[in-house]
């Protein structure tokens, strides 16, 4: 018997489909996954069964919940919700109150599902199941980190013991060992209570954990739907191929720069941040980065690891010349610097490239302004060459020149990560500092940007200084690895080593969160 | 994602048909202030008791007043005494406020603190109190109505030309220009002007009309501009009398400062989202 079953459901919105003819059905104890790209529908499909759309959209189709109709109005809903089904629906921490304590939200949910019984005894066997602390009751939402925030949403979603998880992108944003805490949380829930799962993502190694059943979404439409083994060891569509077979990033080309002398020395460099106004503010200094070393070399590629928050981002800005360091010294070229006083003369020679690349293009400017930018610290070069290596730039990249005529808006995400690497060749670096390049980008974009940075690499005899909090970046671009704790650097290693023989707690803790590989044939 | 009211993107071109009313409207009238300068249908301070209080007709299109004063005609004169009045005070905010805010924003934490301190302080002080104050000490005229509403200004500017600066300064793209080598003046003209100066503008425009309202409720309690001059507050002033016998002077300068004061928001509400939608992540087309 089907717990929940959805037949036909449509959603669309000013006349635009956007969701076509979904259907599903969940047995108890089962657990879906909705997999596909962003704007794939996924979450409307969750919001339509909810009831939680805006009004402007119109549904169609029927939707059925423990044999019974789905109630259409709010009230019906709003009965379900929280009580038979947990809903775990936020991204950045947005579901918790930030004026109230975490108690109180519990408390507040535990009462919507009407626990009986002794509150204070339910409330601490909830944080326990979460496996949190009960002192973290007393605490606000913002002196949490993102991982027990997270598991505090999965508390409210489980308050009730519902029949029935939905969960939205339940890890997205996590670092690597938070995602697998928490997944492992659902899991152990899901199996030990026999509760039914929903869930949709774009991780493909965490829906592959969590679901027994697989429903393949792209425009809105079910390209493919089964059972787990059956969909990812056997895909029929073409689309669930090349997503799969995308997953699996390929390791690296065997194109290789020789490795040279030094390029870059990082001498015991540190960062302090003021916490709060300086004098007035008694709280000691916040330590991003604190003593560092390391060196690279020509043609090198290093990469830092870390969990969030641990100075990777901080170290970056400092090497690339956007910050200073408090104390410490860089070496580039013979000349020392601190950061953010990297001789001009020098600056053509590092590049930057952002985490996020929407927000590093100027909306108002077209993509060949922005790329062109940097130029302006050749001045001495003639006009033609500099226009040629725009040219260049982009079609390193793979992509038309007549894109440079374009503003940002006309790309996609993982097009204007390219253009910003575009940005960052422009100058023919020696060293490209990468932040996380591929934290914001789609599953099958992802591969292909580290697969067009391995060659880039080659090709213009590059070295890389990339942050990752994803091992699989290490695995395919990294020489060296730096893994990073704290703001210090508390292990070097090679990627071979660090997967197969980790030595500090922390590291080993990295490595034993990485999920499974996903996908049909490896390709190596 | 930040709401932005659905607004276009300034980027992406297209009509902006709410921004263009907004703009239309407030200058219609704006001109209709301005051409009593040179020309009204009759003089705005002619008395002609014989004819008082007439109902619209072809001679006094909008009717006369109790003295005989053509309606259209002090509405006109009005219109540009109000605009005049929240322009000046508009100004006295905009310069006194904005370099505050670029200077929290600039010149480090101290000057933050005391500059966020000072023109939170100002914005909760409202313009009333400070009017009240300056009419005891000075007597009560249009230009202590303008600096009382301009003091008012000052606080909403220094903290909006902050928050504009802050926010726009903050995004990676300017700090990808400051590692392609743009400096102080350059990164400023290139990447921080023009969305900041929208602000600036916007903000502007919601200060005008907010001084549009401020000077109709002061000088309608006889705080601010003195007849026989006219703007919109002393002819609400003076129609309050006649209110129930003759609706329409009432209704009048009412409605005129109603639509001002929509168009005046209208417009500096569209600037400001069209510069929130450039802000927002462009790429993003994922469902949410």
């Amino acid at each position: 018997m089907a717990l929940l079953k959805v037949d036909n459901l449509s959603v669309s919105v000013g006349g635009t489909k956007l969701v076509d003819d979904v259907s599903f059905a969940i047995g108890k104890g089962q657990r879906l996954a909705l997999i596909g790209e962003a704007g794939s529908g996924k979450s409307l499909v969750i919001y339509a069964i909810l009831g939680l759309l805006p009004p402007a959209a119109v549904v169609t189709g029927t939707m059925g919940f423990d044999d019974q109709t789905m109630p259409p109005d709010e009230a019906g809903r709003a009965a379900l919700r929280g009580k038979r089904i947990g809903v775990m629906l936020d991204r950045r921490a947005r579901g918790l109150a930030p004026l109230r304590t975490v108690r109180s939200q519990l408390e507040a949910a535990l009462a919507r599902a009407a626990a009986d019984g002794d509150m204070a005894a339910r409330l601490a066997e909830l944080l326990k199941d979460v496996g949190l602390d009960p002192a973290v009751a007393d605490l606000y939402p913002d002196a949490l980190t993102a991982g027990q925030q997270r598991r505090i949403l999965f508390a409210l979603a489980i308050a009730s013991k519902p029949e029935l998880l939905i969960a939205d992108d339940p890890v997205a944003d996590l670092d690597l060992v938070d995602r697998r805490q928490i997944l492992d949380l659902i899991l152990k829930h899901c199996t030990e209570r026999g509760m039914s799962l929903l869930v949709a993502s774009h991780d493909l190694k965490a829906l592959a954990m969590l679901s027994t059943k697989v429903v393949v979404l792209r425009g809105g439409k079910v390209v493919e739907a089964g059972e787990k083994q059956d969909v990812f060891g056997h895909p029929k569509h073409e689309f669930t191929r090349t997503m799969l077979s995308a997953g699996r990033h390929r390791a690296r080309t065997l194109m290789r720069t020789p490795i040279g002398g030094a390029l870059l020395d990082v001498r015991d460099v540190s960062r302090h941040y003021a916490a709060g106004i300086p004098l007035l503010d008694r709280r000691p200094p916040l330590v991003a980065v604190d003593g560092v070393s390391f060196s690279i070399r020509q043609g090198e590629s290093l990469a830092l690891v870390g969990p969030s928050g641990s100075g990777k981002s901080t170290l970056l800005r400092i090497v690339a010349g956007l910050e200073r360091a408090t104390s410490g010294e860089l070496e580039l070229e013979q000349m020392v610097y601190h950061g953010s006083d990297l001789p001009r003369a020098l600056r053509h020679l590092i590049a930057f490239v952002f985490p996020d690349p929407a927000r590093s293009f100027n909306p108002r400017h077209t993509v060949g302004e922005s790329i062109a930018e940097p130029l302006q610290l050749e001045m001495q070069k003639s006009v033609d060459e500099l226009g040629a290596r725009i040219v260049e730039a982009v079609n390193a990249v793979g992509l038309p020149a007549d894109a440079l005529t374009r503003p940002r808006r006309e790309f996609s995400t993982a097009q204007l990560q390219r253009l910003a690497i575009a940005r960052a060749l422009v100058t023919r670096p020696r060293l490209m500092v990468l932040d996380d390049p591929i934290a914001k980008l789609d599953v099958a974009a992802r591969g292909e940007v580290l697969v067009l940075l391995n060659r880039l690499r080659a090709d213009f005899g590059l070295s890389f200084l990339i942050a990752a909090h994803d091992l699989d970046v290490v695995r395919v671009v990294a020489d060296r690895v730096l893994v990073m704790d704290k703001g210090r650097i508390i292990e070097t290693t090679t990627p071979a080593q660090l997967l197969e023989k980790p030595q500090q707690p922390l590291t080993q803790q990295l490595v034993a969160a990485q999920l499974p590989d996903v996908g049909i044939v490896p390709v190596f | 994602m930040t709401d932005t009211g659905g607004a276009q993107r300034w980027s992406e071109g297209g009509s902006f048909l709410l921004l263009r009313a907004g703009v239309v409207v407030s200058l219609l009238f704006l001109l209709l202030g301005f051409v009593s300068i040179l020309w009204t249908p009759y003089p705005a301070t002619s008395l002609d008791v014989v004819s008082a209080m007439q109902d619209p007709s072809g001679a006094h299109w909008l009717g006369t007043d109790q003295l005989g004063r053509d309606v259209l005609s002090l509405m006109m004169k009005g219109i540009l005494t109000s605009f005049v009045v929240a322009a000046v005070a508009a100004a006295i905010g905009a310069l006194i406020g904005v370099p505050l805010g670029l200077g929290a924003a600039l010149l480090g934490p101290y000057t933050d603190l005391a500059v966020s301190g000072i023109g939170a302080y100002l914005t909760a002080l409202p313009a009333f109190v400070v009017a009240v104050l300056l009419a005891i000490l000075f007597g009560p005229s249009a230009a202590t109505l303008m600096v009382a509403i301009g003091i008012a200004n000052i606080g909403p500017f220094a903290l909006s030309t902050r928050h504009a600066v802050v926010t726009t300064s903050g995004h990676d793209y300017v700090a990808a220009a400051r590692l392609a080598g743009a400096t102080g003046l350059e990164l400023a003209r290139r990447h921080m002007v023009p969305l900041i100066g929208q602000l600036i503008v916007a903000q502007a425009v919601a200060q005008l009309a907010f001084a549009i309202i401020a000077e109709a409720a002061l000088s309608f309690v006889g705080l601010g501009v003195q007849p026989p001059a006219a703007s919109l507050g002393v002819l609400l002033h003076d129609a309050q009398a006649f209110s129930l016998a003759k609706p329409l002077l009432v209704v009048i300068p009412g409605l005129v400062i109603l639509l001002i004061v929509v168009a005046l928001n209208l417009t500096s509400a569209q600037l400001r989202w069209t510069v929130a939608a450039d802000l927002a992540p462009g790429a993003d087309r994922g469902a949410a």
